[in-house]
């Protein structure tokens, strides 16, 4: 048994590694448990990261094989090949975890390679991969187990046929028509990858527009954008069967408010419903950690639960299932563990969608703001009238910027956009200021770029865009 | 040398701070124990600081117009150097934060791009918008709380400090001076407003955004007063040192009325009614800076000589500046007399949270037809200005009505009826 040590991080995901890092840094005997054999969670390893580097390669695969042309560029016969495209994301996520391991071997942080159990609030058992137990004592845990994909009640996932997000990341080759359940932003970004290497596309999703949650004008719009490049798109449609069959499985649905049932053949199905906090095994009920009612880790405001000593961040945790949201709350609570004070303003987390156009979104929607009663305007300006997205020849999509009617603070900003992704971070800063839709129609954007449209909607709220 | 600290005095419960109005004394003056040293204005009343000790002022730690906290240092005092007298050498003292105003006597002409900042703005940083509004209606940006990030100002901060009129102007550097007829000087003046007008202004409008307000009229006939009053004059005057007026009848009957209609008397504390069971009436008296409302504190037991001494005592105080926080403070219902100044009929703004006030105006002979004649009378139209939210129309009609009729037959007021 190793000496005791201040903080024990359970889950090696960006929000568990970050958190070990931090307290780390803070001068804290730091040792982080993950059951993967590399760090980094499923953010790193099948996730955000592997995603967007076939998101990528996807693109520009599709960009030479059909979008060269408007720019004077001929291109002929241009191909892929599967097996290289993915031997190069597999590369990326080497070099991404193996840079993790590098930054713990920095901050001499001790890492098991296990599964780790309490047996006592202070007490953790790791049954380590490589066999045997190791007993960890542990003055502070921190619970950053993550989440897991959600299944859909009497689908089993083969990871082959029926796939989820991680299956999805790694087919042997491209379906002839990949079925997507689920049009939330996992589904829409895998998608988008088979959709661009030649898959056929079918969505079906439960809530009337695709990315539930998200501002209804954006949803809308953005339904609208994956209509035009060849998605189709079931929507208010709720999933009733998915049949294996030899060649693929067949996939039935039917109109959420009832109505005929529609059975389509798919050669891979994508089950992206959603994630749920991963919390098996933990040993929860033996310290009696509180959960809520969606099997969530219970917490206070500065992340410590309901037994001292015992800590929760991340997707266990009521919030969005985010990594960077995840990863702020490691650095707040490895602080608050120090005597610091850590926090994250929940108000203010952006969120994107990888595909293209990206979508970004930070703050209130207008159905949260008509809901809550509050008086707002929202101000509009469209890619289509940015010089910069004219000479990209990629004018799809619009900014929004919604304020309080009285006091013109940003409530929330809503981007579809090439480089929404990127944009949506000049958005949270000034909202994390306080800032009113004056302050950034007031700050000085380079010309020609994208972000000027963020200045022209700003200018759009109170009706007074230059460009439009 | 020793030094004491003169330090702004406690002056009221609800005084946190005040402005620095003049100061009576400069540098190297001496002073003696409780010689007034600075003019200080509160939101309620102006006052004088006196200093505790006698000795030279050795440095004025604050300027004109700054505003200071109770308990705040504004002044050195050296208690040994009564003779010595020397007016300290001005680099030695530290020098006062020189406020903006001195800035206006230099007519360097600001380029537009430089931030009216104060030194705590310079310390937070201000946003683009939030500059905007702090340049365009020329604010202290130090007199603002701030809700953002560290404390940091919103434009929704500055529009509401704007709108509840808590925020400071900076003394404005007459930059346009040059543009007016040189010969005939500027032809607009600009001054900052007191402490105390401000807070008239707040108040009234305070009084108008919150009550349901209107007025209701009457006149009354003041033969019998004024025949009263005649009769008895010199006689009250003798026993009472005091003159005999017509506030103390307006007083008395006013007293009278509330007892019979509580609800004028009342007042509105959040979702509740409170009623008093005193009559605390203040009477509008008029001081050189504004009006000031000192009040009669349980006037319904006060009689007619207490009333006549009490409010000759208030308007001589008011006149001298000396009235106190406490002299105003606690009133439940508010007579105004808009007739020594020659007003004729005028409806009053509620002197919140009261619920009522009553208007008094000048006595005018007037044609009344009287049993069938057309006599002369002096005539006075009383208004009752009154809350709608608390007092209903046949209250305040009620009300307004008895004081005419104790006034037409001031018997009554001996009967209590």
């Amino acid at each position: 048994m190793s000496d005791a040590f201040d903080v024990v991080v359970i889950g090696a995901g960006p929000g568990g590694y970050v958190a070990a890092i931090r307290a780390a840094q803070l001068g804290l005997k730091t040792a982080c448990i993950d059951k993967r054999d590399t760090l980094g969670g499923t953010c790193l390893n099948v996730g955000c990261m592997p995603s967007k580097a076939l998101l990528n390669a996807s693109h520009h695969y599709h960009t030479a094989a059909h979008d060269l042309g408007k720019f004077g560029i001929t291109t002929k016969g241009v191909s892929f090949d599967l097996g290289e495209m993915m031997a190069s994301k597999d590369k990326i996520v080497d070099g991404l975890t193996g840079g993790i391991a590098f930054l713990f071997k920095k901050h001499k942080i001790t890492w098991f390679k296990g599964s780790a159990k309490f047996t006592a609030k202070d007490t953790i058992e790791v049954a380590l991969n490589d066999g045997g137990t190791e007993t960890v004592k542990a003055k502070n845990t921190i619970i950053a187990t993550g989440s897991d994909v959600a299944s859909l009640p009497g689908v089993e996932i083969d990871e082959k046929t029926i796939v989820s997000s991680t299956g999805a990341l790694s087919l042997p080759k491209v379906p002839k028509h990949l079925v997507v359940i689920g049009g939330g932003v996992i589904g829409l970004e895998l998608g988008s990858v088979w959709q661009r290497l030649g898959s056929e596309v079918t969505v079906v999703e439960f809530m009337d527009q695709v990315l539930p949650g998200m501002d209804g004008e954006v949803r809308k719009t953005f339904g609208r954008v994956l209509k035009k490049q060849g998605f189709n798109l079931h929507l208010s449609s709720k999933v009733t069967g998915v049949e294996k069959t030899k060649s693929g499985a067949k996939v039935t649905f039917e109109p959420v408010k009832g109505g005929d049932a529609t059975t389509i053949d798919a050669d891979v199905v994508l089950v992206s419903i959603g994630r749920r906090p991963y919390t098996a095994g933990l040993g929860l009920e033996t310290v009696g950690v509180e959960m809520d009612d969606r099997s969530r880790v219970k917490v206070n405001h500065d992340f410590s639960t309901n037994v001292p000593g015992i800590w929760a961040i991340g997707d266990v945790i009521e919030g969005p299932m985010l990594a960077h949201k995840a990863e702020d709350e490691g650095v707040a609570c490895a602080e608050n563990i120090a005597g610091l004070t850590g926090y994250v303003n929940h108000d203010v987390i952006p969120g994107v969608v990888y595909t293209h156009p990206e979508v970004a979104n930070v703050g209130k929607t207008e159905e949260d703001l008509k809901a809550a009663g509050i008086d707002y305007v929202a101000g509009k300006f469209p890619f289509t009238a940015n010089s910069r997205a004219k000479a990209n020849l990629d004018t799809e999509g619009f900014v929004k910027i919604i304020a309080d009617k009285k006091t013109d603070r940003v409530l929330g900003v809503h981007i579809i956009g090439a480089d929404a992704g990127n944009m949506i971070a000049q958005a949270a800063t000034a909202m994390e200021f306080g800032a009113s839709a004056e302050d950034i129609a007031l700050t000085c954007h380079a010309h020609p770029t994208e972000t000027e449209a963020m200045k022209e909607a700003a200018l759009a709220v109170h009706n007074r865009t230059i460009h439009m | 040398m020793a030094i004491e600290d003169i330090k702004i005095p406690q002056m009221g419960e609800s005084v946190a701070e005040g402005t620095i109005g003049t100061w009576l004394k400069k540098v190297g003056d001496t002073v003696a124990v409780d010689e007034p040293i600075v003019e200080v204005e509160t939101d309620k009343v102006a006052m004088e600081v006196p200093s505790h000790v006698a000795g030279t002022i050795v440095e004025l730690v604050v300027a004109e117009g700054d505003t200071v906290e109770i308990g705040a240092l504004i002044a050195k005092v050296d208690t040994e150097g009564k003779a010595a007298a020397t007016p300290a050498p001005k680099s030695e003292s530290t020098p006062a934060p020189a406020p903006a105003a001195e800035k206006a006597v230099a007519p360097a002409p600001a380029p537009a791009s430089a931030p009216a900042a104060s030194a705590s703005a310079e310390l937070m940083p201000m946003s683009p918008a939030v500059r905007r509004i702090v340049e365009d209606y020329n604010l202290d940006a130090a007199s603002i709380t701030g809700t953002g990030k560290d404390g940091r100002l919103t434009k929704g901060d500055v529009m509401a400090a704007i709108e509840a009129g808590t925020a400071r102007t900076l003394s404005a550097p007459v930059a346009a001076a040059a543009a007016a007829p040189a010969a005939t000087g500027p032809r607009e003046e600009r001054v900052k407003m007191t402490r105390l007008r401000k807070r008239i202004a707040e108040r009234l409008k305070d009084a108008q955004n919150t009550a349901a307000m209107l007025t209701t009229y009457n006149e009354v006939d003041m033969t019998a007063i004024m025949e009263a009053r005649e009769r008895y004059k010199d006689l009250f005057a003798k026993k009472h040192s005091i003159k005999l007026g017509f506030m103390s009848f307006f007083t008395k009957a006013c007293c009278l009325a509330l007892k019979e209609v509580p609800a004028v008397n009342a007042r509105i504390d959040g979702d509740e009614i409170v009623y008093h069971n005193y009559a605390n009436i203040g009477v509008a008296v008029s001081a050189p800076n504004g009006l000031v409302v000192p009040v009669l504190k349980d006037a319904q037991n006060m009689s007619f000589a207490d009333t006549e001494l009490g409010i000759a005592n208030y308007g001589r105080k008011a006149r001298d500046g000396k009235l106190t926080i406490e002299d105003m403070q606690g009133g439940t219902f508010t007579i105004s007399n808009g007739g020594i100044f020659g007003s004729l009929m005028s409806s009053p703004i509620l002197n919140a949270p009261q619920s009522a006030i009553l208007g008094m105006h000048k006595i005018q002979d007037r044609p009344m037809a009287i049993g069938g004649q057309v006599v002369i009378r002096p005539m006075m139209y009383l208004a009752l200005s009154y809350d709608h939210r608390l007092i209903d129309g046949r209250e305040a009609v009620t009300f307004l009505v008895r004081v005419k009729e104790a006034l037409e037959d001031p018997t009554r007021l001996l009967l209590d009826m």
